[in-house]
């Protein structure tokens, strides 16, 4: 018989090989898909990692897909400190985008230095405000955020696609369902000449960063932590729920509309409906890999970056399917799911 | 008498913490046998081990069988025990609410896949085994209209119905009425009479020396002492669970000043199942302690939310020094002085992952001590720390330790210290020593009759009629939500505060 006896306490190792562990045990059950594709096991890992890592274009394609990637984990990160489960990043990151090309598509003039603030601001701005009304309903009316943030998400996309359609709709893209370009003012400079890497890394850091600074050393970080971990001492000791709830969903839903404004103003100069190969949900797993530590979410981001854009070579030059990755990916976090049970409790056969 | 139960060297350790060290421990029939310790001190752990929940890394468990031998228990297995004919009444009952009597006491001994229930015998021997132990009650009552001395009563009715010949009590007296308490002993002395053997665990030393045959004190993990009742004493049992003889704080004769804190005739509606107040009426002046008596859930919840903060009234008016309370809310109560000790202090105290410094911070968050344009001040607020763990004598690692590690005991120091540092003027202390050893419950009482002298007004809720009369000055008795008026603590005798709690009249009971 198993027997699941709580650890009096963790240890520090165990924190650090918990996650080496379960990303490792992913790995190995990614294997048994792998070899029964026909795919020579070893070969086929090398090939994802040469194609993740093996080469300065490898490199920064990793890189630039970790770039969403981390302010959407980020989104999630921050909201689920604080309870609030929002499953919206996608829709957020759609209205950050729309905003972006609102802004930027020459409907302001403005030098580069004026004009990309601008429109991260404004892709903020949308994407925190399309957080606020499910975070308002939670407060308020006790409605489930899970829900409100999920549907939105759909309602976001589709109204994305009427834009697209109607009013945004590039004249001169040839019938496309694309937007205007973003002006060559409103784009985010390239980081590496020749390479698809953009400044949106170095926003995403900073972000990153900050959250941190946020999250440990401030006195909203403080309440955030309180309310998230147990509301009714929160509220027994005078902490505003309802006002922290909002105040993270603006920081939440901001985040996740940086990630769409990045994705327009830097990789792909406009918008279209498939701009996210979803990011959004993948934000949450880079969260919950990375324990909800704002640092932790860019390392956690670049491994799921590298397991797409490694998986993306193997599969062409293996011919395996590439939804490989998101194998991987699902297993991953299963496995870190797992490795924190082990992580908490000890097992004793008997 | 014969052996019932033998238990030897039992020992667990929980990594670095040994729970149980070599315990020898001995039931024979007919035997009650009080289990005394300090919360921590193993009587858990060691029951757990009894029942299968736990496995000893050493030491045996021998239960008599029915020929009377003693055989050993096989380790890990709670249906093992059952089959022994070991059966325990927890604290928290595992009772079906929307099922009757008879159908929670045949609940589990039945098939799963049997047709249908064979209740008309079950019926004949429920009946027999109410009748042999003066436990009374009516088999088809819906558990959920039962009162909790009730429910206390079928959860005992399922253990002798299992055959049991050793029932184990966990606290059993945590949520009774002095008088429920008197009815309980005469059941257990009669299930003694009958050759049960019964376990007793308790903290409570008058209740021990009052029922017990034999006394086992751990402390610990280890057994210190095991002795007839006839050889104990309040002081020795005291000093034997504590480890050392425990200091009692004198409560001084003081003059009342001016009133602090006046409910006027305050309703609150009950909710979910839960009580309410009706028309609460109380003054608390500066230098008393004004006690509240009652069983649990009796409206207290209600009563110490109002003063909290963290509800309105439906009615009624709240006054602080004098002053109309509109708007309440935490934080206003916070800022009028109102200290306030919640009465789950895991639930509603503390935050388990921040550290003591952040938790002891958690109600001044506005103030300049603690923050600097938006950021925690933690040089300054560890340095407090520092200082608050000196001078209540936390035990812990340091100011940055999670707060989830310390016990209940250092928690409940760190609350103290929380609300008592800004010299509050009043003092809403809602069941501050439930579940806390004998230490540091005197270290409570010890703090508020400071404030008292200090000259505010404390608010005691508390289910301790020990606790209530040796600290307040004057108390009242609320039951189903109502409040009497509040006497001197002078005029007042246990029985008379009893009669009130089980909820009879002022009159019926003058």
């Amino acid at each position: 018989m198993i027997r699941f006896e709580p650890r009096t306490e963790a240890a520090p190792a165990l924190r650090v090989a918990a996650p080496v562990a379960s990303i490792s045990a992913a790995l190995a059950l990614a294997a048994v898909p792998l070899a029964a594709a026909g795919a020579p096991i070893l070969t086929a890992f090398r090939l994802m990692g040469e194609g993740a890592a093996g080469s300065i274009f490898a490199l920064t394609e990793t890189l630039t897909r970790a770039t969403p990637l981390i302010l959407t984990g980020l989104a999630a990160a921050v909201a689920f400190r604080a309870r609030l489960y929002n499953i919206g990043a996608e829709g957020q990151l759609y209205a950050g985008a729309l905003a972006a090309v609102a802004v930027g598509s020459g409907a302001v003039e403005a030098p580069p230095a004026v004009l990309v603030p601008l429109i991260l601001a404004a892709a903020a701005l949308a994407g925190a405000l399309l957080m606020l009304g499910p975070a308002l309903l939670k407060v308020r009316l006790g409605i489930d955020e899970v829900v409100t943030t999920l549907l939105l998400n759909f309602v976001v996309l589709l109204f994305v696609q009427m834009m697209l359609e109607g009013p945004l709709k590039d004249p001169m893209g040839g019938g496309w369902p694309q937007s205007e370009p973003v002006t060559e003012a409103g784009m985010l400079p390239p980081l590496v000449e020749r390479m698809r890497l953009h400044a949106g890394l170095l926003v995403a850091l900073s972000a990153s960063l900050l959250a941190q600074v946020v999250l440990s050393r401030t006195v909203l970080g403080l309440k955030i932590k309180a309310v998230g971990e147990n509301p009714d001492a929160a509220r027994f000791v005078g902490i505003g729920v309802a006002g922290v709830t909002a105040a993270v969903a603006v920081i939440s839903g901001g985040l996740a509309g940086i990630a769409g404004a990045s994705e327009v103003a830097g990789l792909k100069g406009y918008l279209t409906s498939d701009l996210s190969r979803g990011f959004g949900y993948a934000g949450i797993v880079v969260a919950m890999l990375a324990g909800l530590q704002p640092l932790a979410c860019v390392p956690t981001a670049v491994f799921i970056a590298a397991v797409f854009v490694g998986a993306d070579t193997m599969s062409r030059t293996l011919g395996v399917s590439s939804y490989i990755a998101d194998l991987i990916v699902a297993l991953s976090l299963l496995c870190a799911l797992v490795s924190g049970l082990f992580a908490r409790f000890r097992v004793r056969w008997s | 008498m014969t052996r019932l139960l033998s238990l030897q060297g039992v020992t667990k350790r929980f990594g670095n913490l040994v729970a149980n060290d070599g315990i020898d421990l001995g039931l024979k029939r007919g035997e009650i046998l009080a289990l005394l310790g300090e919360n921590g001190a193993g009587k858990t752990t060691l029951m757990n081990i009894l029942f299968g929940h736990y496995v000893a890394e050493e030491g045996t468990i021998a239960v008599a069988g029915p020929s009377g031998s003693l055989d050993p228990l096989p380790p890990g297995s709670p249906r093992a025990a059952l089959t022994a004919g070991i059966g325990m009444v927890h604290q928290h009952f595992a009772l079906a609410e929307s099922l009757t009597v008879i159908e929670n006491v045949v609940l589990g001994t039945e098939r799963l896949l049997a047709p249908w229930l064979k209740l008309r015998a079950a019926r004949r021997k429920l009946e027999r085994l109410m009748a042999e132990s003066g436990l009374a009650i009516a088999p088809d009552a819906r558990v959920s209209t039962l009162s909790v001395g009730e429910k206390q009563r079928v959860e005992i009715l399922k253990v002798l119905y299992r055959d049991a010949r050793i029932l184990v009590l966990d606290e059993p007296t945590a949520v009774l009425t002095p008088q429920e308490v008197v009815g309980l002993f005469a059941v257990l002395r009669r299930l003694a009479g009958a050759g049960l053997g019964i376990v007793f665990i308790s903290h409570k030393l008058g209740e021990v020396l009052a029922i017990a045959d034999r006394v086992a004190v751990l402390r610990h993990g280890r057994k210190v002492a095991d002795q007839p009742i006839g050889e104990a004493d309040r002081r020795s049992l005291a000093a034997l669970m504590v480890g050392h003889e425990v200091a009692h704080s004198r409560r001084e004769q003081r003059e009342p000043g001016d009133v602090l804190l006046a409910l006027d005739r305050v309703t609150v509606r009950p909710e979910k199942g839960r009580v309410g107040l009706q028309e609460a009426s109380l003054e608390v002046r500066a230098g008393e302690i004004f006690g509240i008596a009652g069983v649990s859930g009796n409206g207290q919840a209600a009563l110490a939310g109002i003063v909290a903060g963290t509800a309105a009234a439906g009615a009624g008016t709240l006054t602080l020094a004098g002053e109309r309370v509109t708007r309440p809310s935490p934080r206003a109560m916070n800022d009028a002085g109102v200290a306030r000790i919640p009465e789950d202090r895991h639930r509603d105290g503390i935050v388990g992952s921040l550290s003591v410094a952040e938790n002891m911070a958690l109600e001044t968050l506005g103030s300049p001590e603690v923050r600097r344009t938006g950021f925690l001040r933690f040089e300054r607020m560890r340095e407090q720390a520092r200082e608050a763990i000196a001078a209540y004598d936390i035990r812990c690692s340091g100011p940055g330790a999670p707060i989830r590690l310390l016990s209940g005991g250092n928690i409940q120091k760190v609350i103290l210290a929380r609300v008592l540092d800004r010299n509050p003027r009043v003092i809403l202390a809602n069941q501050p020593t439930r579940g806390l050893d004998v230490g540091a419950a005197a270290e409570v009482h010890r703090r508020l009759l400071e404030a008292r002298s200090r000259g505010a007004g404390v608010i005691l809720i508390s289910e301790d009629l020990d606790e209530l009369l040796a600290l307040c000055d004057r108390i009242a008795v609320i039951a189903r939500g109502r409040l009497t008026r509040a006497e001197p603590v002078e005029t007042l005798t246990r029985e008379r505060i009893g009669l009130l709690m089980a909820g009879h009249a002022e009159d019926e009971v003058a």
